[in-house]
């Protein structure tokens, strides 16, 4: 049984669809990646999946449970989400040791002290961070603890919406590893979302490409370089991410 | 080729030597540190991560260096004339109409409060006499310029009423009406989407490149910025690392190039982890 696995998934702000249709698996210790432009919906996939989207119908299950109309308190210790902006993410006015407490006391687990000491050593932080504040850190340092305070719970499946869109390429790279390191050495499961095709190439097996509100295609990322298999929208997707090219540009066309 | 030839003229920007610094409450920051180049009518790209001085060097040309900074520069010449001793007054006679900058989000950049061809008229009146039909005229030819499909239309629409990549549109025809020598843009594109952006390039591209216009494009993106420049200055804390024509980017030699190329993560590349910048304290010393 996949880790999670969604179908016929419909959304819709007051009147206006998001989602359509969409359908995906996601085996379990797999890295999958959901792309596409904005407005096309991946974002909202995830945020439906942990709950934070109330209209919604179609089926998801995470674990081999059915999710229903609330999350409890276990689901939340199987599925963590981890947001695009640790800027915005991370409590201005609470320090790094009461941000990685809090979803402990939540759940009840216990042995606060250690488990905050262990979550930031598994994010490469020293001890001494526990007493600081969001605006004492580097973006790359405040997206490691946004990442810590995923991971405290021990879930199975993480959830990344763009994980390092904010940041510079060489903090990237280090997040980026990290991110891998993580998911070999806890056996985690990766829904990864991004705007950018060649983070999704290099994290995920699998990839959704998405557009307006569907799933476009769902291929292997090997398959990439084989632009002739794809279908025009992720053709077009893949030739922007190659940088500019003044004839490519008059060759493209709007999608419906 | 083309580089050679506006070399040998005038050069549109000469600088020697600029410095930029910050006085702020944990002392003094240099922000920009003694660099030099000149521009030809070119597209010069100026690549670095955050806080490399990319930003501040753009904005010390047009000289809106925030008021606690100060500018130093041996030589900071635009054809000729030196941008040292400006005042207010000589500085508003050179920016918009001589000297012009594209920011990065529209959304923050355009006047909320004020339709979009009002904007653009403003810009150009305030540096050509011209009837107020004719002003709205111009406009709407600018607009078509940039590629808006319905100029009449959006002419009359506020900012929030358009998408991010027709906003940016407009930034550049209401930045390109005055008919500037040299455009500044400061990440124009990292808002957008990816086809959005190249083709919200295209169009800077081809206006560029049909008035003869000298363009400084600022991005932290390499990759974009080596496909769309004749030229790249790789800057980093302050100073310049490299420069290097945009197509030999895969002959850098500098280690901090090399170490940024590397790090990008590839459409194709191996799943094995990225290579992690070092960063050589050598590289901060002039």
């Amino acid at each position: 049984m996949p880790m999670l696995e969604i179908e016929y998934l419909n959304v819709r702000f007051s009147d206006t669809p998001v989602l359509k249709d969409v359908g995906l698996a996601v085996p379990r210790n797999a890295s999958f990646g959901l792309v596409g432009e904005s407005g096309s919906g991946k974002s909202t996939v995830l945020r439906t999946v942990c709950g934070l989207v109330d209209d919604w119908d179609g089926t998801i299950s995470v674990a081999d449970r059915k999710l229903g109309a609330k999350r409890d308190l276990a689901f939340y210790r199987t599925t963590q989400m981890v947001f695009q902006d640790p800027y915005g993410s991370l409590h201005p006015r609470h320090t790094i040791h009461r941000i990685l407490s809090e979803p402990v006391k939540v759940h009840r687990l216990g042995d606060t002290e250690a488990r905050v000491a262990a979550a930031l050593a598994q994010v490469g932080l020293d001890a001494t961070f526990r007493f600081r504040y969001p605006h004492q850190l580097s973006g790359g340092q405040r997206q490691r603890v946004a990442i810590a305070r995923a991971l405290i719970l021990e879930p199975q499946l993480v959830l990344l919406d763009e994980p390092t869109s904010a940041l510079d390429v060489s903090i990237q790279a280090e997040i980026l590893n990290l991110l891998q390191d993580l998911q070999q050495r806890l056996g985690l499961t990766y829904v990864v979302v991004s705007h950018d095709l060649a983070i999704v190439a290099h994290m995920c097996e699998t990839v959704a490409i998405m557009n307006r509100g569907r799933v476009v295609e769902t291929v292997a990322t090997g398959a990439l370089g084989d632009t002739a298999s794809l279908s025009p929208y992720s053709r077009q997707l893949l030739v922007a991410s190659k940088g500019y090219d003044r004839a490519a540009v008059d060759r493209f066309v709007d999608f419906e | 080729m083309e580089t050679t030839g506006a070399m040998a003229e005038t050069p549109l920007l000469d600088i020697e030597n600029l410095r930029v610094t910050f006085r702020t409450s944990h002392g003094t920051v240099e922000a920009v540190r003694g660099i030099g180049f000149t521009l030809g009518r070119e597209r010069l790209g100026i690549v670095g991560e955050s806080g490399s001085g990319k930003s501040q060097t753009g904005r010390a040309i047009l000289g809106l260096t925030a008021g606690n900074g100060e500018i130093r520069a041996d030589r900071l010449r635009f054809h000729g004339q030196d941008l040292m001793g400006f005042g207010q007054r000589e500085w508003r006679a050179i920016r918009g109409k001589r000297i012009s900058m594209v920011m990065q989000d529209p959304i923050y950049s355009l006047n909320p409060v004020m339709t979009v061809g009002r904007q653009i008229v403003e810009a150009y009146t305030t540096h050509h006499r011209v009837s107020p039909r004719e002003a709205k005229e111009k406009t709407l030819e600018m607009l078509a310029a940039v590629k808006i499909r319905d100029p009449e239309s959006v002419f009359g629409r506020y900012p929030h009423e358009v998408s991010g990549g027709m906003g940016q549109r407009i930034m550049i025809a209401m930045m390109l009406i005055p008919d500037p020598d040299l455009i500044i843009a400061d990440e124009p594109t990292s808002a957008l989407d990816v086809t959005v952006q190249l083709q919200v390039l295209a169009i800077l591209d081809d206006l560029v490149r049909e008035r003869g216009m000298g363009l400084i494009f600022i991005s932290h993106d390499l990759s974009l910025v080596s496909s769309f420049c004749d030229r790249i200055l790789v800057m980093y804390k302050g100073r310049i690392m490299e420069e290097l024509k945009a197509s030999e980017l895969h002959r850098a030699k500098h280690p901090y190039t090399r170490g940024l190329l590397d790090c990008l993560p590839s459409l194709d590349g191996p799943k094995a982890p990225l290579r992690v910048l070092r960063r050589d304290p050598a590289w901060e010393i002039g």
